[in-house]
């Protein structure tokens, strides 16, 4: 069970979150190529490490924010807002 | 390698069961193989054993970080059944049930494949609709699916809530009468020994940890902690970490790894003689023949490579199993755990070429991987021999997602996930 500290709402259970995926993915020109446009939609880092994903407080102020977390101890090492970038940890996920 | 048979058991009675040998060998790695696989477990093994039996190459070492069947193969819920909606995965998915239905006479090992039937339960009027839709597909594709009404789900699940009252009422359902279960260590095993038998190396603790290519950038081979080993030809069935061994290589892939976990109960008597799926909890169920219930659900909620589950889960599971089946409701949980499960957009496995020459791919299975261990080995020796994919692999390859052809069973495969 992880305690995620929600930036406004502070500590709260795993259970009022929901995850949203890898964070810093920017969505290129549409006039890119199809290889491209798929690698946006669709090609994930995947990290075994410190993995830079989106959650949203669902069940208490619905705001979505950042965590920097590791995929294999769980581990929480940063929380930061939205448009905040990412930390530069090692073991991949950056933006 | 001596068979195995009755009369051969009975014989090495007589000599107090000294004869046995080991299954295979344990070889240190030679420099050069004429293929390489990297990965031991289902997938990897059944791959060495097609390509040294039918394409007669057994120059091949099969690189295993761990031991054999350690990861997926060994930590699934051990279901195979082909009931899946568009024609190329039934195709895919009931080529692998065939080669299972041969799998105990063609590798001499008795895998226990139990065809007792899966029943797939709709919990609401939407599910049932869903449900017919799906039958209706899958019957156009050959695939034994049938719709079965509510007094035969009561026959075939006593102990399943069909009562009015349920908390998940049972609206009717469907049935695959050639699907069922095999004991998963037992597949392992059965493809690492005939493999063996054949001549080929397995090597376990041995980490790939980087590829080495030659000046056109085609793979030459793998260092490993034991060292180089060359190969201009390697597959890869890495299923959890396959984004790991491909960013090795300089492959990116649509793959998010997260943990699937399976629970066994305590030891009960039978109850219950096939393998159930509601569609309105995801929980699916057989019962093992030492007694245990093995049972599981969807999926944790966030990326994981850690091998164990987590508790909201665990809750969501179990209190399935106590919603939909009350009289089970005190069973004990015996053990559980997780494995790590490589799933895609579209639900369907990754099969063929990478953009690196020399290195093919099997993966994206996802959480359905066990019931396609014969057809995945099959099919990438078949690429890793002839350089061309099989035409079940090919709607399958990673060109997909840029054409835009997923064949998306995220939903339509009539499970959760």
């Amino acid at each position: 069970m992880l305690l995620i500290s929600c930036p406004w709402c502070g500590p709260r259970d795993e259970i009022e979150f929901r995850c949203g995926g890898e964070s810093h993915i920017r969505r290129p020109d549409p006039s890119v190529s199809d290889a491209a446009w798929a690698d946006y939609l669709f090609t994930r880092s995947n990290p075994k490490g410190v993995n830079l994903e989106r959650w949203v407080h669902a069940f208490g102020c619905r705001r979505w924010f950042n965590l920097a977390r590791d995929t294999v101890t769980h581990e929480i090492r940063a929380v930061y807002r939205m448009d905040e970038p990412g930390p530069q940890a090692p073991g991949g996920g950056g933006p | 390698m001596k068979g195995y048979s009755a009369l051969r058991l009975f014989v090495e009675g007589l000599g107090g069961q000294k004869g046995w040998g080991p299954a295979w060998r344990s070889p240190a790695p030679k420099g050069r193989y004429d293929a390489i696989v990297i990965g031991g477990g289902g997938h990897g093994l059944a791959t060495a054993y097609y390509l040294a039996k039918l394409h007669g190459i057994t120059n091949v070492a099969v690189l295993e970080r761990g031991w054999l069947g350690g990861g997926n193969t060994g930590r699934n819920t051990t279901i195979i059944r082909s009931n899946y909606y568009y024609p190329q995965s039934a195709r895919l998915y009931d080529f692998s049930l065939k080669l299972y239905e041969g799998l105990s006479r063609d590798l001499n090992y008795n895998i226990m494949f139990s065809q007792r039937g899966m029943v797939i339960i709709a919990n609401s009027r939407h599910e049932l609709e869903s449900a017919t839709r799906w039958v209706g597909a899958m019957r156009l594709n050959g695939i034994d699916t049938e719709m079965v009404d509510v007094s035969e789900i009561e026959r075939r699940i006593p102990i399943l809530d069909t009562s009015r009252s349920a908390r998940l009422p049972v609206w009717g359902g469907f049935i695959q009468k050639r699907a069922g279960t095999a004991r998963h260590d037992a597949v392992a095993w059965g493809f690492a020994r005939a493999a063996d038998a054949l001549g080929v190396d397995i090597i376990q603790n041995c980490e790939v940890r980087g590829f080495r290519k030659d000046a056109s950038g085609r793979v030459a081979g793998v260092e490993t902690s034991l060292g180089f080993i060359a190969a201009t030809r390697i597959g890869m069935a890495a299923a959890g970490h396959s984004t790991v061994v491909a960013d090795m290589a300089g492959v990116r892939l649509p793959v998010t790894s997260y943990a699937l976990q399976a629970f066994v109960s305590e030891p009960l008597k039978p109850v219950l003689d096939t393998v159930m799926l509601s569609l309105g909890t995801g929980l699916y169920v057989s019962q093992s023949d030492k007694g245990g219930l093995v049972f599981g659900g969807a999926l944790d909620h966030y990326p994981s490579y850690a091998q164990r589950g987590n508790m909201p889960t665990i809750r969501s599971v179990a209190a399935a199993v106590a919603d939909q089946m009350p009289s089970l409701g005190r069973v004990r949980i015996a053990r559980h755990w997780a494995g790590i499960v490589d799933v895609v957009p579209d639900s369907s496995p990754i099969l063929g070429q990478t953009p690196v020459p020399g290195l093919y791919i099997n993966c994206g299975w996802g959480t359905g991987g066990f019931k396609a261990i014969p057809a995945g080995g099959y099919l990438l020796a078949h690429h890793l021999a002839t350089d061309r994919p099989h035409e079940l692999a090919e709607p399958f390859g990673l060109a997909r997602f840029a054409t835009g052809a997923l064949i998306d069973e995220t939903a339509a495969a009539g499970i959760a996930h």
